[in-house]
């Protein structure tokens, strides 16, 4: 079966996600004065882990789909 | 687009991508403080894992799929076997390279509004043609390339000399992509020139001898996602920092009224902030160019010649499941490709209305001579507004972008040079693993000499400019000789080599016996001797060189093949002509999955949306 594009898009960008979370998190907000005072990597690293979950959660549904069939098909 | 920016570029467009119009002097004491580029950004650890976690999954996902890679179908054509979402973003991506991204914010700070014409008008409509009447031939035919369609169509001479002259383009492409890259990253990091040559080299290879095309597609996907969710937050933060929408505008008439053409009148209010109010004449707009000569030019000739028969992006269509799902692929592209001009073009417009507000908060535009440094508008717009860890994220979008770029034309480029000139011409008839093991090394060449073109680039830079003409002039009239082979059955073999080869000729004529006004070389035009036209700008002489040469393809090949015998009977045309071909009964779709009803829907769209910034 070929690599389902969906999972290795969802695990990159939960990744990302989660650096720049983490990242947003231990870094006080005077290292933000460029990006106007807002704590970017925190706001956009939470966007980033959504995205990355929506896509897993995808690939994942499609995978178990794939399984019932094949179960089915062997009884 | 489209049609890719100019001066950062070389893409296998219909023409000679346009020049800016002569650098227009800066009429006001503008306070901006010029950046200097010589401080590099410093990489935070943060950056670099994102960096190094992204180069990770691309080599890992090549890797995946090496064990799917069994004949030469998987190899070049996927085994056709790609889900129509996958396909069409990749049809999308694979014009989207990190040229195309700067280019079109350069253009969007030097033109304003109007640069949506590269999408909305110069993009969307093709992308529709060719799903909903050109893909039923390229899928139905089962060609595997552009050039084998051409075989089938018309005869060998035809699809050769197309075949040739793709090749060697796609060559020169991916070294310039190279060459970008390069440059970029040693003025923004420092990073050795060299060293980001081999590097970014060495990792398409990997990923493309692993993969081959399945490989290319995903990381085309891969890097759509990457430039949306990277450079999202530019656009937020830029458009914060210049006062929201109603300050950006009011921003963009201060810019206007003063900045001026070449006579030397400024330009009226709103010549920044809307798409169409300004074309009546090309006096009073910053491109230089009217309806007329951007609608024909643009709109019809470079969009479709661009759209409907570069291979590199149809070949992400060809490889679609079924030919419902290849029908579907340009216009799922073309929704996303409607909304890109807020992603890509809105940032350049934001960086010259912030310029001319500097002083107040601090982002400029760098000046370079007596004109700003539009070029690196993206680049410096990350260096101001992003910091360390987001960076990472703004700085991976757009390697991913230069590098799929190159891996886009290095798959193009293998397929072709095995089917369509090693296979039909050196070897024939040998077996599937000798064609697969070419690919492979294909592969390895296509980018040996993309290295070298890169390297060329960096010494003779008037070589490229050369290069660059000679591949417009060669694929302005391309267009028309699809339209006619697609729509009329008489059209015959000879009719189209001899329209291609006169349309070449016209281009370059027209090219050589017009310049743009300021033109200070002869790669501008003029190069015959006498001048028989001055255009406004150089954007109008390319719109109008293309008009001409295809014009002059379309009159020739109708003449030419109702002077010649038709060699194709109607039998061997089915499946190549519209008139020939059963239509597909598509009853039993739902009208949402019926490329019609799609297509149509995309162009209520799009014409709402340019009626919106009219």
């Amino acid at each position: 079966m070929q690599l389902d594009l969906r999972l290795p898009i969802g695990l990159l960008f939960s990744i990302f996600g989660a650096i720049l979370v983490v990242y947003g998190l231990v870094t006080p907000i005077e290292a933000y004065k460029q990006s106007l005072g807002i704590n970017v990597n925190l706001y956009w690293g939470v966007v980033l882990c959504g995205f990355g979950a929506v896509m897993l959660g995808f690939a994942l549904r499609a995978r178990a789909q794939a399984r019932e069939k094949l179960q089915a098909r062997d009884e | 687009m489209t049609v890719p920016h100019p001066r950062t570029t070389i893409r296998r467009v219909g023409y000679r991508p346009y020049r800016p119009p002569r650098p227009s002097p800066l009429a006001w004491p503008f306070r901006s403080v010029p950046i200097p580029l010589t401080q590099s950004i410093q990489l935070g650890a943060v950056d670099w894992i994102i960096l190094v976690t992204y180069f990770a999954f691309v080599l890992g996902i090549g890797a995946a799929l090496k064990r799917g890679m069994k004949s030469s179908n998987d190899f070049f054509m996927s085994g056709r076997n790609i889900p129509a979402w996958i396909s069409g973003l990749a049809f999308l991506s694979a014009n989207l390279g990190a040229q195309e991204v700067m280019g079109m914010a350069a253009s969007g700070a030097k033109y304003g509004m109007m640069t949506s014409h590269f999408y909305w008008v110069g993009a969307v409509p093709a992308m529709v043609f060719v799903g909903v009447f050109m893909m039923p031939f390229y899928y139905g035919s089962k060609a595997r390339s552009v050039p084998e369609y051409l075989k089938l169509r018309y005869d060998e001479k035809t699809r050769t000399f197309n075949a040739f002259s793709f090749a060697t383009m796609t060559v020169f492409s991916s070294g310039i992509s190279m060459y970008a890259m390069a440059k970029l990253l040693n003025l923004l990091l420092g990073w050795n020139f060299n060293v980001s040559l081999w590097a970014s080299a060495a990792i398409v290879l990997a990923y493309i001898f692993l993969g081959g095309l399945t490989s290319a597609i995903y990381n085309e996907v891969m890097q759509f996602f990457l430039i949306v969710l990277g450079f999202a937050p530019l656009v937020f933060l830029g458009l914060r920092d210049a006062g929201g929408w109603s300050g950006l505008m009011s921003r963009l008439d201060l810019v206007a009224t003063q900045s001026h053409n070449a006579a030397g009148q400024p330009y009226a209010a709103g010549a920044w902030a809307s798409a169409w109010h300004h074309m009546g004449t090309p006096a009073s707009n910053p491109m230089g160019v009217e309806w007329f000569g951007m609608v024909m030019g643009l709109g019809f000739v470079l969009s479709f010649g661009y759209w409907c028969t570069d291979f590199l992006v149809v070949q992400r269509a060809m490889v679609a499941k079924d030919e419902q799902a290849a029908r579907r692929v340009p216009l799922i592209a073309a929704v996303p490709k409607m909304l890109f001009p807020f992603l890509v073009i809105l940032p350049g417009m934001i960086a010259i209305a912030l310029t001319y507000k500097a002083g107040e908060t601090g982002f400029a535009l760098p000046v370079k001579g007596n004109a700003f440094d539009y070029d690196m508008t993206i680049p410096l717009m990350l260096k101001h507004y992003f910091p360390t860890g987001l960076l990472g994220l703004g700085l991976t979008a757009l390697m991913a972008s230069f590098m799929s770029g190159m891996a886009g034309n290095v798959t193009a480029f293998n397929t072709v040079w095995t089917y369509d000139i090693y296979q039909s011409h050196i070897a024939r008839n040998r077996s599937d693993a000798h064609y697969l093991w070419m690919g492979r090394m294909a592969t390895v060449f296509g980018i040996v000499l993309s290295i070298m073109t890169a390297y060329m680039a960096q010494h003779f830079n008037n070589i490229m400019d050369m290069l660059q003409l000679v591949f417009a002039f060669v694929n302005a009239p391309l267009f028309a000789t699809f339209l006619l082979g697609m729509f009329w059955k008489r059209t015959t073999g000879h009719g189209a080599f001899t329209g291609l080869l006169s349309g070449t000729f016209a281009a370059a004529m027209h090219h050589g016996l017009t310049i743009p006004v300021g033109a200070e070389s002869l790669f501008k035009g003029g190069w015959i001797g006498p001048v028989l036209h001055t255009y406004p700008s150089e954007m109008a002489q390319n719109f109008w060189t293309a008009i001409w040469s295809w014009t002059t393809c379309f009159a020739v090949t109708i003449l030419i093949s109702l002077l010649t015998k038709r060699t194709k009977t109607d039998e061997e045309l089915r499946g190549l002509v519209y008139s020939l071909t059963e239509r597909h009964d598509e009853g039993h779709l739902p009208w949402y999955q019926r490329p019609i009803w799609l297509g149509a829907m995309i162009l209520v769209a799009v014409t709402l949306l340019n009626l919106a910034f009219l």
